[in-house]
């Protein structure tokens, strides 16, 4: 048994110590908004937040968050929906969909880290893969995001 | 030709262990449907085979295509939406029946319309309805979905809306020709009230679905040409949307694959280590060409199948096969004289008879490129008591289901298919080959639903790839005019191979409908020659499939000659397109917000390029810098002709998307073949377009609504590689004539 926050919530998993992230949150968790992409943190679309920090979750062992909090796109926004995915919403950001969730937990480690981000900094920070090509939404909708968050303060 | 445009219909019977293709002329009337056709749950009434209301007011679309990010969901609802005055907020769509009226059959004219006039187009729409009769049952592809559903979809709102009405005036006992509709809301038309749709469900009883009902005049438009919002973002934005690996079902077990390393192998036997399988690994099952480890985790049977199996090949006849190898036999055979499977020439002009003033002549090359949907490769089964059930991210039903059947040796009516989301499709997706690794497991688990998912590795390696391809070009022209363009192709047949291998009707003897291209250039000569080697390499549907790469020839070739011409590229397209308005309109809208001839600041080149690809029409102007030694696009201006427009942020969108798609392979994609098997495996070895490499893409929709409807999830693709490569010559006078490009 190893003891997580997943969401807020406390919850002991009863997987192997050596179980990724991904697989737990996947399988054991029920929580599949967050996906595989490549298994090798290069694509970014298992990204998770574990204590405010953007990790791929595919490459992040269960031991190694154990008593730590861990939140997914299923709790991102909490009882409403987050800046970030309001934003995505407002410019219609995705197509197939896939990687998204992956992309809106990177923007929103971002944003916690750097409120307003340049261009450059959107470029070094998300460096996720998306084969529909989205890119150019998403980095409005970074902007857009930082902006709703701030109106928010 | 053109009156089977639309009254031809070539329906496909899929029925196990035989293909019957039968022929019929039809008109739309025929998809409306039954109110019996579209499955109608409490508290709601279908109006047709297209369209239910609910209760609480909710407008339920029948969406039979794949919503894998083209927007498809949206835009076909919008049609329904449109004719029935209904409020696009109340609108959802519904997964489709594999059922006759649900049919794409534009995909089945598609490939023809690409044709020249004449016998080989005629031939070619025999063979493409070959093709299409099966695939064209309930698919997703060539771009066709949305001119499919343009007729038989607004008939079917208008059908509904009319079906409503009547209800309505029965209830409030007025004359049907006093109500309108605003918003899902029936009215009399001094303003009184009557109903919303909601209301009506009960009030529809036994009327039945109404036939020929006109359609609204486009002015009449509220929904159609509108930014609509997508019906598919709020649940990717909250990660509820379910992808075929987000299915869950009581004791589902989980399939990890190791397929032959190289093509063509089988395995030969396997080893379990002594101790047994661990926990959480239920059982090794043994495939025609794969391995399959079934556990209670994907993740167990995956790090068993990596750490603990071991596994003997049989590599069969492939294992010395390399893709340089065969780069250089392409090349020869694209030197060669005569062999072609498919020569065409044309003469539309006399072409003088005076000594080459200018003889000029490249050859260019396209790697096997892979499609890396962001959803690796999965399908879910269920097989109990002689009945199959399969959850999938799939571009075709109907050949799934086809497929499954015959696999599991059942009755097709044995077989359902529920089609997820799809994370990603480009093509990938409309090949069974999962749904027979899932039968065969599920048929060794039965009674237990198995996920049967590939690692990114697999999925790089036993993809079915675009084709390598290598085409000699010639053009013969003098300072003043262009005479004659050669264009001789060497590369295995997408279609050719797909009808083989997952048809098993033998090669149909015409090679790709648009391998080579005939360009719409006015040139007074043309010979367009195709040499369709065969191979084992699997190759199959890549987004815009053989555009894909020779656009790429055709528009940097084009570029030579006018370099050889001295004439600027921009200028000698217009002259070649002086008698093609629709061509030459995107051209001009392209060059225009680019601004070409306009001063660029130092270091960027411009380079532009055109194709007409899926009934659309595409201009591109790329603006490259070098920086680092590395090759960046800074800017992309687009400008196309589809059409009339049902969602011009959905035409952006895919343009956009396009683009990215090309771009990544303009620039990283290349896959390479040793010992008989793919060398990369994941994307820091197929890398592709990030954030950090994303041009600034703007897109100019050309309007000229009057004119036949084109496709757009594919068409954005073909001319971002030459725009790119003219760029790249522009900027510093190299020619590259290989994909990807690479400076040194």
């Amino acid at each position: 048994m190893v003891a997580i926050t997943i969401n807020g919530e406390r919850r002991d998993v009863a997987a192997e110590p050596d179980k990724p992230l991904l697989w737990v949150l996947r399988e054991d968790l029920a929580l599949v908004g967050t996906k595989f992409g490549c298994g090798v943190a290069a694509c970014g679309a298992c990204t998770v937040h574990v204590d405010g920090q953007a990790m791929r979750s595919c490459s992040v062992l269960l031991e190694q968050v154990a008593g730590r909090e861990v939140v997914t796109i299923e709790g991102l926004g909490g009882e409403r929906l987050h800046a970030v995915q309001m934003a995505w919403i407002e410019l219609q950001v995705p197509q197939c969909g896939y990687c998204q969730p992956g992309f809106m937990m990177a923007t929103a480690a971002l944003l916690k880290e750097k409120p307003k981000p340049t261009d450059a900094e959107i470029d070094a920070a998300l460096t996720n893969i998306c084969r529909c090509g989205t890119y150019q939404s998403i980095r409005k909708a970074v902007h857009r995001a930082a902006a709703l968050t701030e109106a928010r303060r | 030709m053109k009156f089977m445009r639309r009254k031809l219909i070539i329906g496909g019977t899929l029925s196990t262990g035989a293909l019957v293709v039968g022929w019929w002329f039809a008109h739309e009337r025929d998809r409306l449907g039954g109110r019996d056709t579209f499955k109608a749950r409490d508290g709601e009434v279908a109006l047709n085979g297209w369209v239910k209301v609910s209760r609480s007011g909710t407008i339920i679309v029948a969406a039979p295509r794949a919503e894998m990010g083209q927007g498809i969901h949206t835009a076909l609802a919008a049609l329904v939406a449109e004719e029935m005055d209904a409020k696009w907020e109340d609108v959802r769509v519904e997964d489709a029946a594999d059922l006759g009226i649900y049919r794409n059959v534009e995909m089945l004219l598609e490939d023809a319309r690409a044709q020249d006039p004449g016998l080989m187009r005629d031939i070619a729409l025999w063979a493409g309805s070959r093709v299409a009769g099966i695939l064209g049952v309930s698919a997703t592809g060539g771009s066709t979905a949305t001119r499919d559903a343009w007729e038989p979809m607004r008939l079917a709102g208008a059908s509904a809306r009319e079906l409503l009405l009547r209800a309505a005036a029965r209830k409030a006992g007025v004359k049907q020709a006093d109500l309108m509709i605003v918003d899902s809301r029936v009215s009399t038309r001094d303003g009184k009230q009557v109903a919303t749709f909601g209301e009506l469900v009960d009030a529809v009883g036994k009327l039945q679905p109404l036939d020929g009902v006109p359609v609204k005049k486009p002015a009449d438009f509220k929904l159609i040409g509108k930014e609509l919002p997508r019906l598919d973002v709020a649940a990717k934005v909250t990660g509820t949307a379910t992808f075929g690996v987000d299915v869950r079902l009581p004791d589902m077990l989980y399939a990890a694959i190791a397929n032959s390393p190289v093509f063509g192998g089988k395995p030969k036997g396997f080893t379990i280590p002594t101790g047994g399988l661990p926990k959480g690994v239920v059982k090794v099952v043994e495939l025609p060409t794969a391995i399959a480890v079934v556990g209670d985790s994907w993740w167990k049977a995956q790090r068993y199948l990596n750490e603990q199996l071991k596994i003997q090949w049989d590599d069969g006849p492939n294992a010395k096969l390399d893709s340089a190898t065969l780069m250089r036999d392409y090349e020869a055979q694209s030197r060669a004289v005569g062999d072609a499977a498919k020569t065409r020439s044309f003469q539309t002009a006399p072409v003088a008879q005076r000594p080459m003033e200018r003889g000029i002549e490249a050859t260019y090359r396209a790697p096997y490129l892979a499609h890396a949907t962001m959803e690796p490769m999965n399908c879910t089964a269920l097989f109990v008591d002689g009945r199959l059930r399969l959850w999938m991210p799939n571009q075709s039903p109907s050949l799934m289901r086809y497929v499954a059947a015959k696999t599991a040796e059942i009755d097709q009516a044995q077989v359902t298919i529920h089609t997820t989301y799809l994370g990603g499709g480009f093509g990938r997706r409309a090949e069974p080959d999962l749904v027979r690794q899932a039968v065969a497991i599920a048929k060794a688990v039965p009674g237990k639903p198995v996920q049967v998912m590939w690692s990114r590795e697999e999925d790089m390696r036993h993809d079915f790839y675009r084709p390598m391809a290598v085409a000699r070009m010639q053009a013969r022209a003098s300072k003043e005019a262009a005479w004659e363009w050669r264009c001789r192709l060497v590369g295995q047949s997408a279609t050719g191979q797909f009808i083989d291998r997952v048809l098993r009707l033998g090669e149909q003897g015409d090679p790709d409908g648009n391998s080579v291209e005939r360009p719409p250039y006015g040139f007074p000569s043309y010979r367009l020659e195709a040499v369709v080697p065969k191979g084992p390499v699997p190759v199959g549907f890549w987004r815009s499939v053989g555009h894909s790469h020779t656009a790429f020839f055709d528009e940097c070739f084009l570029d030579e000659v006018a370099l050889a011409m001295n004439k600027d590229p921009l200028a000698l397209r217009r002259e070649l397109l002086k008698d093609q308005p629709r061509h030459l309109a995107v051209l001009d809208a392209a060059a225009k917000a680019a601004g070409w001839g306009t001063p660029l600041a130092s270091g960027i080149g411009r380079g532009i390029a055109l194709r007409q690809s899926f009934g659309s029409i595409v201009a591109q102007v790329a603006e490259v810098a070098i920086e680092g030694g590395a090759i960046r696009v800074k800017r992309v201006v687009c400008a196309v002709d589809c059409g009339r427009v049902v969602n011009p942020a959905i035409v952006r969108a895919q343009m956009e998307s396009g683009i990215v798609y090309g771009l990544s392979a303009a620039l990283y994609g290349e896959i390479t073949i040793k010992n008989g098997a793919v060398e990369q495996g994941n994307f820091p070895d197929y890398d592709v377009v990030r954030l950090a490499d994303m041009p600034v893409i703007e897109t100019v929709i050309v309007g000229s609504p009057d004119s036949p409807m084109g496709g757009v999830g594919e068409p954005g693709t073909p001319p971002i590689a030459p725009a790119v490569g003219n760029a790249i010559f522009a900027l510093t006078g190299k020619r590259l004539r290989s994909l990807p490009f690479k400076l040194a």
